[in-house]
């Protein structure tokens, strides 16, 4: 079949299917042929001239034949990737890049349509369609494998014999050099293949170096975050994660207890025995905090000597109170440092986001405090759940009386020095909010 | 200086002379950091502070590191993609010199900070030329001395490389500190196989 044709073709168009070069090299001008100009060139633009087409020297008795051969050797220097196409609709003759990505097959002679998918515009369908789609954008793809994909441009040549459809690669020039090994000699010195993979090269590596700076500067952001949530000396969380942590809770519409607590005595011992053996002291407690809680609570040292957990889920106030005692009584259970035993204790007050029709965080903490300052008022060591009452108890401004020896109902034999006189905050705003 | 250069030279010393040598380098030119980051751009201060340590660790005269950096850009496993980047530039040797002149441009398409030194090619016959590399810093000669013959090589071609002080100075190249003229002897175009250069070979990998 395809025998037929090309023999047919061949005579049609007055030349042997050997008569196409079947080897040339590309941007090389020194080794290019340079066609002599004959009638085809002068069809151009300059055709309407008419007189034009008389210039034509004399001697060129073959003259379409002769002129086509021309005009494919123009092609193959200029436009390496174009195919002729014969009025059938069979290929004529391909440009040597484009014959080497079909080398062992060959496609001169074979129908164009049953090599070439024309993809897009989708109407055209027959070769009639393709002829008249002078210069609309094509999208074609090979039918067989690799199925290369190509943006194409047509044009008729004059005389109803045929026409040109120059290919180009497009997107898909990164896959074509590596699928058919292709080389810079194969493309035009004019196309921007070459530096189009260069470019993709060159970016590949700038993208890979910044991705890199990216992962690490993440990494560096991850950290400097940790830190700035995490309180150093206690490896707790800070005031500010706390908060961030409680807005979360409030936002989901989560049920969780906020559980202020506040150390008792500690002053002293930061005094007597020095800072270092304060901040030990800070550490230990925390270690008690987070051993007495669940991996989903949050315990964060908000102040000098004062702490939060929230107990994500947690509503039983039984559960919640146990939970308080066990954390003051290991507490006071007295701290060795330096050969020297630390003595604190510890208050704490709760509050139920449940007890809250729209609960607020300011209000929690606030709520929280009074239920702290109750216990200091029962006289330490104690837990108290808010209740609405303790609005009207709480004297305004700071309880300088607090725990003032000889008032406490829980005396447990710490002799309180006077150093723990510190002030509370009145109720309505939270001096950490 | 943009990271690039001073990664560069990193790099060199590191995969030449090991990480160890590097860590001293860094230390002795008070970074205050022992990694250059490629994407970032430095004080111009920090680069002649590491060559004038390299140059003190190494006891070897800063021409023939700064040769060295060239040779291992193009030759060294690790700087592969530079080499690559380079060959895009012609088909053979004489090719690529004529590329050189838009080789910052190129870069600059890239990497848009990167300022690489000038180019200027300059054909006095066949076989004969002449590069200006006009840098804004001083030292990039010697560099582009390293890469020409390291090029050379990976062309398979033999040539001989000459550097001059000073010399005339390229059109549009002012207030530059580096400015320096290799004299290029192309002695044989195909003297030796060279190294393959495949179009396709890390297109389309994605690094």
């Amino acid at each position: 079949m395809q025998r037929a044709g090309r023999s047919i073709l061949g005579r049609m168009w007055g030349w042997g299917h050997e008569a196409h070069p079947a080897k040339r090299t590309l941007g090389r001008p020194r080794d290019a042929h340079v066609p002599k100009v004959g009638p085809m060139q002068e069809d151009g633009p300059v055709a309407k001239k008419g007189e034009r087409m008389n210039i034509v020297g004399p001697g060129q008795v073959p003259q379409t034949a002769m002129a086509l051969e021309q005009v494919v050797e123009v092609l193959d220097i200029l436009c390496p990737m174009h195919v002729i196409i014969a009025p059938t609709g069979h290929i004529v003759s391909v440009g040597p890049t484009l014959a080497k990505l079909r080398a062992e097959q060959g496609l001169r002679g074979a129908p164009f349509l049953e090599v070439f998918e024309l993809r897009r515009p989708r109407n055209l369908v027959s070769i009639a369609d393709l002829m008249a789609a002078q210069g609309l954008k094509l999208h074609l793809k090979f039918r067989d494998r690799p199925a290369t994909a190509f943006k194409g441009l047509l044009t008729p040549l004059p005389g109803g014999a045929g026409a040109v459809v120059n290919l180009s690669f497009g997107i898909s020039i990164v896959d074509a050099v590596r699928d058919y090994a292709l080389t810079s000699a194969d493309f035009a010195a004019t196309d921007l293949a070459i530096e189009m993979l260069y470019l993709v090269e060159a970016k590949s590596a700038a993208m890979e170096a910044s991705r890199k700076l990216n992962l690490q500067l993440q990494g560096a952001m991850i950290a400097a975050e940790e830190q700035a949530f995490t309180d150093t000396l206690t490896g707790l969380k800070n005031r500010r994660a706390m908060g961030h942590v409680l807005d979360r809770l409030i936002t989901l519409g989560r049920s969780f207890a906020l559980m202020l607590i506040d150390l008792d005595f500690f002053k002293a011992v930061n005094d007597s025995m020095g800072h270092a053996a304060g901040d030990h002291v800070l550490q230990q407690v925390a270690r008690i905090m987070v051993e007495e809680t669940r991996e989903a609570d949050t315990v964060a040292r908000i102040g000098g000597d004062e702490f939060v957990i929230l107990f994500d889920g947690a509503e039983d106030r039984a559960v919640l109170d146990r939970v308080a005692r066990r954390i003051i009584g290991e507490l006071e259970v007295p701290i060795p440092y330096g050969g020297q035993l630390c003595h604190i204790s510890a208050s704490s007050g709760t509050v139920l986001s449940g007890d809250y029709a729209e609960p607020k965080a300011e209000r929690l903490l606030a709520d929280a405090d009074l239920a702290l300052y109750t216990s200091k008022k029962r006289g330490r060591a104690c837990h108290s759940f808010f209740r609405e009452e303790m609005r009207d108890e709480t004297p305004v401004g700071p309880a300088q009386n607090v725990g003032e020896p000889g008032e406490s109902d829980a005396a447990d034999g710490e002799v309180s020095s006077g150093a723990e006189i510190r002030p509370l905050h009145g109720a309505g705003r939270h001096p950490l909010m | 200086m943009h990271g690039l250069v001073n990664r560069a030279i990193q790099r060199f010393v590191t995969d030449t002379y090991g990480a160890a040598l590097w860590r001293r380098v860094a230390h002795e030119a008070q970074l205050g950091f022992v990694d250059f980051e490629s994407m970032l751009i430095y004080d111009d201060v920090l680069t002649p502070r590491v060559l004038d340590a390299v140059e003190a660790e190494l006891g070897k005269p800063r021409a023939e590191i700064l040769e060295d950096i060239g040779t291992y850009l193009v030759s060294h496993p690790n700087a592969e993609a530079v080499r690559r980047l380079l060959r895009f530039g012609g088909e053979d040797f004489v090719d690529f010199l004529h590329s050189l002149d838009d080789l910052p441009d190129r870069a600059r398409l890239a990497v848009s900070d990167l300022d690489l030194p000038q180019l200027e090619l300059r054909e006095h016959a066949a076989d004969r030329f002449s590069l200006t590399v006009c840098a804004r810093k001083d030292g990039f000669g010697p560099v582009m001395i390293g890469m020409l013959r390291s090029l050379a090589d990976d062309y398979g071609a033999l040539v001989l490389l000459e550097r001059r002080a000073g010399g005339e100075r390229a059109a549009g190249c002012v207030n530059s500190e580096g400015l320096d003229v290799i004299d290029i002897t192309l002695i044989e175009a195909g003297y030796a196989e060279g190294r393959s250069f495949d179009l396709g070979a890390n297109v389309g990998l994605g690094a």
